[in-house]
């Protein structure tokens, strides 16, 4: 029984759900019906997931109640509805990548974020939206339909994760999971007003996660608050045998963590975020943010991050390059789209990515080429790997002074849909803020810090140092706790 | 003008080893098709590879046996083409840091006898690397088909210098190449299960020119045999092209054995862009020097090394060595027979002679079978009393039988089937007297001072004496009765 | 490089097996010319002396034990497969 002027229950928290849960005050399937029911009020409006089973997902959470009834709760995240985005593999549900090149696709695997979520008791609920493949920052790109920000229809939620975000800003999920390559996770977290996180490059494995860029990729979290977010960090991360990138490191309990970590903290601003082309009440929202650190007695600087300009050249170069080979698996041979008559073998491959791959995903595998082929390697991509070194150098530097480093998210708002969708180049340079953190495998944390006059979220980037995500949560919930973008839903 | 053929072979050896080269599905061949997928195999959405660390010692291992500079890091690069058997439409393989270099294969080219070793020569390698095989394809009345249980099993690719200058060459090298991996416990190479593959490049220029020619690529090369006569035949086509004054185009070409006859194949529409890059997935392999001293230390005598050993010291006949050389364990087995019985020759005749023919009739499984029922203490046992003449040659075989069930002892055996040569002394001498009494014509021969008609005798005496008369016996005995005649 | 290098978008469309359509082409041409103009941006930057990322953190020798596990059953291995014979994937004649 809910306690009379409470949130509803699609609205609330992982850690408010699972202590009426443990306390029998409510069940997983009486959750799950509501956040169905929310879904079926508002999806035709956001248009956040590729497919849901209903059926599925119900009955997931009687198998909670059976455990929880038995004795056997497995934790916080039992019983509750998890969003995934529609490129991490369940076991026996579609894994499209928003791609006609994946339509069909069942997957027959689950991959390990998809093993531990269940170990952790999770219901895995429904396949969410992305721009196809991972590549775009609106998920106007995606081949199926184009989701919607929950505050304002006419607006993206951003990308590439954009159903991710917007499941859970309007309530279809309690926290959900997606992919940041390049601002993917936090770039939407913004636009939606709630937490999104990227973990350092390791933390998490990809072993499921369809390959975008191998180097930049990590699934993260997204949840409505700093806590939730630590909670779903912790069910996914740590050491993989089956990701030869998976980094053998202790997963500390990152909600435990929270409470002890009180600050205060040395924090850097580059000022090379925060020149032309920010949006000024975006900049304006930051910077309140930023005298709220001060305010608790945190010592705020600039720094300088000196090869920022390069970060957008040398990420498109090396995320390329390495999707253009990625994606050369998807050629209609063992599964996915396959052309119809075709009359041989090389005329297959031709015409079934011709059809299967939409426009961005095409542009992106021949610029990826392009740059590999011979007589352009050293000139394009062993150089941008080298730019990488100096932008990570630069981040390593300026942790010598600082504990973290705080920028905007995005340098504007949600745009309207069509705004930058006929302008790649326009489109890459919106990554600008976020995506020096992936070329240098720092975790990032996108926070609310509040809204435009429109009403649109602003968010704050938070970046931290390798391996550091409870110190990083720590951060962005001692600005979280005074203040309350978490109370102000979308009105669907 | 006159010629010299210049051959390169690019071979690609199958390890051995339990599970994929990336991921950990079983290895194996002859299975139901697709039954050795997985995520990783299949290249599916998500899938992520792993190394396989046996195929790390092996190939280190290769390389050791082989000479060749281990790298103190070597990383993985993908090897970006599309085709069918591909899943990912790119290899995973290693380009410009391969875990091995140099090294040499030791070859003998055919001898002018056959009991006469042939000329050695050491044919110089380029590098060895690993990478993935890929899954099979085959083609029906409907169209093409691939089975991918072999995609993923961990393959050495091994480059020669273009140092080879014929066919016999080449056969040579690939048979000393299989030698050493069979011996090494790397791989069986057996062509038929596709566990060796060689590609071969071939070139001509005038004798005496240090430039290269234009290299033909000769590709389907489906049995050592076939590398040979591929390459005989490619020789003189070029040559036959150089005498008329064309020029050599080059190309690939493949290779029927069964015709004898190559073609060009369909040249691609471009050259391959392969835009290597280094692997993003896997993590680059240091080899320290810990690791190559245990590898070294498991690295059997080479086959060569240990036929001139075997030459030298036990003072077997070369052909003799040639059959017990190319069989790891047989040598082995060969090698403690004849030290515990110090009779080699012996030890190795019996081996050859009676040892193979249990093999061969399949009344032996196997050397480690050789090796249970006749452990070598027991065959040294066997050979020494041949040696002494307690076992005559006539007897020999039916003892071996004997030993081949049951674990009676030599002594035993002898006693069992009567075979004791010690034949009675007074019997012994009856059989000799009646054999002089018996051939007046070699009585005088042997008086006038014939030795050897003496042998008229001994045929008699051991035809009465069944074979059970000790040679130095009756010759001991004959001698002393003629004395008195 | 002094200045952009042409983009021979039939070369790289085909090394990529992806059949463009004219408007594509044109499109992309465009497009993709853009990026790159920007992207030769990094050529200003002094990288002398300095390694390329190879891996964010850099372990080596990372690898599993050579024990066969259970793969996929050869059903799920070809549920989504868009054409076999039996057991095997089934694709138009390869000519070699």
């Amino acid at each position: 029984m809910k306690p009379a002027g409470s949130p509803a229950l699609f609205h609330q928290t992982v850690a408010a759900l699972a202590a009426q849960l443990e306390a029998r005050q409510l069940s997983a399937v009486e959750l799950m019906r509501a956040v169905i029911a929310r879904t079926e009020a508002v999806e035709e409006r956001v248009q956040a997931f590729n497919s849901h089973d209903a059926a599925d997902a119900l009955a997931q959470a009687a198998a909670s109640d059976a455990r929880r009834a038995a004795g056997q709760a497995r934790g916080p995240l039992d019983g509750i509805p998890v969003g995934l985005k529609d490129v991490i593999a369940v076991e026996g549900q579609p894994l499209t990548a928003s791609s006609r090149m994946l339509a069909n696709f069942v997957s027959p695997y689950d991959g390990t974020a998809a093993r531990k979520l269940k170990a952790a008791g999770a219901v895995c609920w429904g396949r969410l939206n992305l721009d196809e493949f991972a590549m775009g920052s609106s998920t106007e790109n995606s081949a199926f339909r184009t989701t919607r920000n929950p505050w304002d229809l006419e607006r993206v939620p951003g990308g590439s994760s954009g159903g991710s975000a917007a499941a859970v800003a309007a309530g279809e999920a309690i926290v959900s999971f997606g992919s940041d390559t390049g601002g993917s996770i936090r770039q939407p977290a913004a636009l939606c007003g709630i937490v999104g996180m990227k973990p350092t490059y390791g933390l998490v494995s990809r072993y499921g996660l369809i390959a975008f860029a191998s180097s930049l990729d990590q699934i993260g979290p997204f949840a409505r608050t700093v806590e939730d977010a630590a909670i779903a960090l912790g069910a996914v991360a740590g050491h993989d045998p089956l990701d030869s990138t998976s980094v053998p490191v202790e997963v500390p309990d990152y909600r435990a963590e929270l409470a002890k970590r009180r600050g205060p903290w040395k924090l850097g601003i580059p000022k090379e975020y925060f020149g032309a082309g920010l949006d000024p009440e975006v900049g304006a929202a930051v910077e309140a943010a930023i005298g709220h650190y001060r305010k608790l007695g945190c010592q705020v600087r600039e720094i300088s991050l000196p090869h920022t300009k390069y970060a957008v050249g040398a990420y498109y170069i090396i995320a390329t390059a390495e999707c253009s080979s990625n994606l050369s698996r998807y050629d209609g041979i063992r599964y996915g789209h396959r052309a119809a008559g075709a009359k041989d073998v090389v005329d297959l491959y031709f015409q079934s990515r011709a059809e299967g791959f939409g426009a961005e995903v095409k542009r992106r595998i021949i610029l990826g080429t392009y740059v590999l082929s011979s007589g352009y390697y050293d000139a394009y991509y062993l150089r941008a790997q080298k730019v990488r070194t100096l932008i990570r150098r630069d981040f390593l530097e300026a942790y010598k002074e600082v504990d973290a480093i705080l920028t905007p998210t995005s340098p504007t708002p949600a745009f309207k849909r069509g705004e930058k969708a006929a302008d790649p180049l326009a489109m890459y340079l919106s990554d600008t803020y976020t995506i020096g953190v992936n070329l240098a495998g720092l975790p990032g944390l996108s926070l609310p810090c509040g809204f435009t006059r429109d009403g649109l979220p602003i968010g704050l980037q938070i970046i931290g140092q390798p391996f550091a995500e409870a110190e990083l949560l720590a951060i962005a919930q001692a600005y979280e706790r005074d203040h309350d973008w978490v109370g102000r839903h979308p009105e669907l | 003008m006159n010629y010299e053929a210049v051959i390169g072979l690019e071979v690609h050896v199958q390890v051995r080893t339990k599970s994929k080269m990336f991921s950990r599905t079983a290895a194996g061949y002859g299975l139901p098709a697709n039954t050795l997928t997985d995520p990783v195999v299949l290249a599916l959405p998500g899938a992520l590879p792993v190394m396989n660390r046996a195929a790390l010692d092996q190939v280190v291992k290769a390389g050791l046996l082989l000479g060749c500079e281990i790298a103190a890091v070597c990383k993985w690069d993908r090897k970006n083409y599309f085709y069918p058997d591909s899943p990912k439409n790119y290899q995973i393989s290693q380009y410009d840091q391969p875990i091995c270099a140099g090294g040499s294969v030791e070859i003998e080219l055919p001898g002018a006898a056959r009991n006469v070793m042939g000329e050695h020569k050491r044919i110089p390698l380029t590098r060895i690397h690993l990478e993935e095989d890929v899954g099979k394809l085959s083609h029906d009345a409907g169209g093409s088909v691939i089975d991918f249980n072999r995609a993923g099993t961990p393959l050495m690719e091994i480059v020669s210098e273009p140092a080879l200058r014929s066919a016999d060459e080449a056969f040579a090298f690939l048979t000393a190449l299989k030698a050493v991996m069979i011996y090494g416990g790397i791989s069986d190479c057996d062509m038929e299960k596709g566990q060796l593959r060689c590609d071969a490049n071939i070139s001509i220029r005038p004798a005496g020119e240090a430039k290269l020619g234009t290299k033909v690529e000769l590709k389907n090369l489906n049995s050592i045999s076939f590398v040979r006569d591929g390459i005989a035949h490619e020789i003189r086509r070029q040559l036959a092209v150089a005498e008329r004054g064309g020029t050599i185009v080059q190309e690939t070409r493949d290779y029927d054995g069964q015709t004898g006859a190559s073609q060009s194949l369909r040249s691609k529409e471009m050259a391959h862009d392969y835009r290597y890059f280094p692997d993003p997935d896997l993590m680059p392999v240091r080899v320290d020097e810990a690791w190559k001293a245990r590898l070294r230390a498991e690295c059997p005598e080479l086959p060569f090394d240990r036929q001139r050993r075997f030459l030298e010291r036990y003072q077997v006949p070369y052909t003799i060595t040639s059959v017990l050389v190319p069989d790891r364990e047989l040598g082995d087995y060969f090698e403690e027979v004849a030290q515990l019985s110090g009779e080699p020759h012996l030890a190795g005749n019996w081996i050859i002679n009676t040892c193979l023919q249990f093999l061969n009739d399949g009344q032996l499984a196997g050397v480690p079978d050789l090796r249970t029922k006749i452990p070598p203490a027991r065959a040294a046992d066997f050979i020494r009393k041949r040696a002494a003449g307690a076992i005559t040659s006539a007897a020999a075989a039916g003892v071996s039988s004997a030993m081949l069930t049951g674990t009676a002892s030599t002594d035993e055996i002898i006693k069992a089937q009567g075979l004791d040569a010690r034949a009675d002394a007074g019997e012994l001498e009856q059989w000799c007297r009646d054999a002089i009494a018996g051939n007046p014509k070699a009585l005088a021969d042997f008086k006038s001072g014939k030795e050897s008609a003496i042998n008229g005798f001994k045929g008699p005496v051991m035809k009465a004496a069944k074979g059970k008369a000790d040679p130095r016996q009756v010759d001991e005995t004959l001698r002393r009765l003629l004395a008195q005649a | 490089m002094s200045q952009v290098p042409d983009l021979d978008l039939d070369q790289v469309a085909r090394l990529a097996r992806i059949a463009l359509t004219p408007e594509e082409k044109a499109r992309f041409s465009a497009q993709l010319g853009d990026v790159i103009a920007y992207i030769a941006l990094l050529k200003e930057v002094d990288v002398s002396g300095v390694e390329p990322t190879a891996h964010a953190f850099p372990v080596s020798n990372v690898w599993a034990e050579d024990v066969a596990q259970p793969g996929l059953p050869v059903e799920a291995a070809l549920r989504n497969a868009p054409a076999r014979r039996d057991n095997l994937i089934a694709v138009p004649k390869v000519v070699e």
